[in-house]
């Protein structure tokens, strides 16, 4: 029996559907990483596990059970980190672990704050407010907030797509030991294959919405752990990213478009200087319009 | 222009002294009732220079008088506070309450202290002396209250989605999820209008013990008019405006200790 489950779920917000047909399921333990183009619908769909959104049709079932609304049993490390600003570091923390497990002794609940903040590396920061941190050490916070509340899953949604590119390598680095520590049930958003490639054990690439539903998935073979310099020459590592781009690439061919686009030029006709002056009339406004139509290869 | 030292000083006091040039050239040329800066200090002399002198019931040091108007605004304030705000959480929080009330809000808000003081002596009618009290009482909470109920309103309405749904996962309680998320999130917003509505309670204080007669700043002010003691008209008003700035100051200062992010 599958971990998480999702089964012919579909989402739309009034207009066309966001998502159509999704199934999924993903094993307990398993790393999965969802890789698609943005505006694909992949917030939208880390949304429905979560439970923050309720599928049109179909039925997202965790260990079994129906996900009907949002729960502390599945952590989520949020795209633009939703740190409430005035909470410090260790105070972050400390509301999901109050949160969590009320039945703990206040010392207990302490130490599980002072750990998850050592596990992301935080503890010369552990007083600070988000605005006196990086962008990567809010995402640190972020993570461990999800950490500590020792969910089942943990949902992560593009969490590095607003890093620059070296934070973000240090950061992949840190959920990659974060994750073989306690092998926990993860499903990665992403937009970026290597990301998915060094972290996952399976890919499964979302294709371009409206109406997007999940590719074909590809399983990562890629012994661990993973080292990005070795990565780069690793033959099957080039297979693998080669295979996920090509996929998602074909996708963007086949989204390839037509848009009518009305084009309003300039509302004077100019006059043709050629001609001499006494001949050639003055510059005319023609109010016209002329409609075009352009084919946009994506 | 160019910053020199002590512009921050001199060029306000270059302001104020230009206008006390055109005040006395006005009350020597087209309004001769008006009476002269020097004339204004000599009769004021006793008023600022003894500030708690008590001589008489209407006759006081002016912080005196102005000690008993800050304590009403400060009662009457309060109470526009402990009022508005939850009023401007349910505003913002349900679209229901908004729908019924907003409406009688918005006739209510513009309608004038001078309209409303006859009203709350008339609600206080049966409670003899203290009448006045209260009808005051009543009129500056009732026209301060506004810019609290609506910026707290905007302010609540403004918490990101972001914010909830952290509340949301971690299922807190409604009564976590105010004090935890709402109430911090909303707390800029609200001192913007805590800010504004002391400006008007401020504001509102001077007609109420004018049309009271109650001692105090306002009262002063429109006794000296009546007998004909114009120069502690002005000393009032130099008075009232003074209080209004610093009181003004103060609540920014606490505004800017809670702007989050």
């Amino acid at each position: 029996m599958p971990f998480l489950e999702l089964t012919h779920v579909s989402k739309g917000f009034g207009g066309p559907a966001v998502l159509s047909d999704i199934n999924l399921s993903i094993e307990r333990g398993e790393f999965v990483a969802i890789v698609g183009y943005s505006g694909s619908g992949k917030t939208t769909l880390i949304s429905l596990i979560a439970g923050l959104q309720k599928p049109d049709t179909g039925t997202v079932k965790l260990n079994d059970l129906e996900i009907t609304e949002p729960g502390p049993d599945r952590g989520i490390v949020f795209q633009n980190y939703s740190l409430l600003p005035w909470l410090t570091v260790t105070e972050s923390i400390a509301l999901s672990v109050d949160q969590v497990f009320p039945n703990h002794a206040p010392e207990k609940r302490a130490e599980l704050v002072a750990k998850a903040v050592a596990t992301v590396n935080l503890v010369d920061h552990a007083q600070k407010l988000p605005r006196q941190l990086s962008g990567g050490q809010r995402q640190r916070v972020s993570v461990a907030r999800a950490l500590a509340m020792d969910p089942q899953i943990l949902l992560l949604d593009e969490p590095l797509s607003a890093l620059d590119a070296l934070t973000r390598a240090t950061l992949q680095d840190e959920i990659e030991r974060i994750w073989e520590a306690d092998k926990k049930t993860v499903v990665l958003i992403t937009n970026d294959v290597d990301e998915a490639l060094l972290l996952a054990d399976r890919i499964i690439p979302l294709t371009p919405g409206p109406g997007a539903t999940l590719g074909e998935s590809v399983t990562v073979t890629l012994a661990r752990p993973r080292e990005r310099k070795a990565l780069n020459h690793n033959p099957e590592f080039k297979r693998l990213r080669a295979l996920v781009t090509n996929q998602l690439l074909g996708y963007g061919a086949r989204r390839r478009s037509t848009v009518t686009k009305k084009l309003i030029l300039p509302d004077i006709l100019p006059e043709d200087l050629d001609l001499p002056r006494t001949t050639r009339r003055r510059p005319l406004r023609p109010n016209e319009a002329k409609a075009e139509q352009i084919t946009i290869s994506a | 222009m160019k910053k020199f030292k002590l512009d921050w000083l001199i060029l306000p006091l270059v302001g104020i002294g230009l206008i006390v040039v055109f005040w006395a050239l006005s009350s020597v040329t087209w309004a001769t009732n008006l009476p002269s800066p020097l004339k204004t200090w000599q009769a004021s002399r006793d008023y600022v220079l003894e500030p708690f002198a008590k001589r008489g019931e209407m006759d006081q040091g002016i912080l005196r008088f102005t000690w008993y108007s800050l304590i009403l605004v400060a009662q009457g304030y309060a109470l526009a506070i402990v009022i508005g705000t939850p009023i401007g959480f349910f505003l913002g929080l349900s679209k229901t309450f908004t729908k019924i009330f907003d409406p009688i809000i918005q006739i209510l808000r513009p309608v004038s202290p001078l309209a409303w003081l006859p009203l709350g002596l008339v609600l206080f009618l049966n409670t003899g002396k203290q009448a006045g009290t209260f009808g005051a009482l009543f009129t500056i909470a009732i026209c301060s209250m506004w810019p609290t109920v609506l910026n707290t309103a905007v302010g609540v309405r403004a918490v990101p989605q972001d914010y909830l749904n952290v509340g949301r996962v971690l299922k807190l309680s409604r009564w976590k999820t105010l004090t935890k998320i709402l109430i911090p999130a909303t707390l800029p917003y609200m001192f913007t209008g805590f800010r504004l509505s002391l400006g008007i309670a401020w504001l509102v204080i001077v007609a109420a013990e004018m049309l009271t007669g109650r001692p105090g700043v306002g009262g002063f002010l429109w006794q000296e008019y009546n007998a004909l003691i114009y120069e502690h008209i002005i000393l009032s008003i130099v008075v009232i405006g003074l209080v209004g700035f610093v009181l003004d100051r103060l609540m920014s200062l606490l505004e800017a200790r809670f702007k989050t992010a």
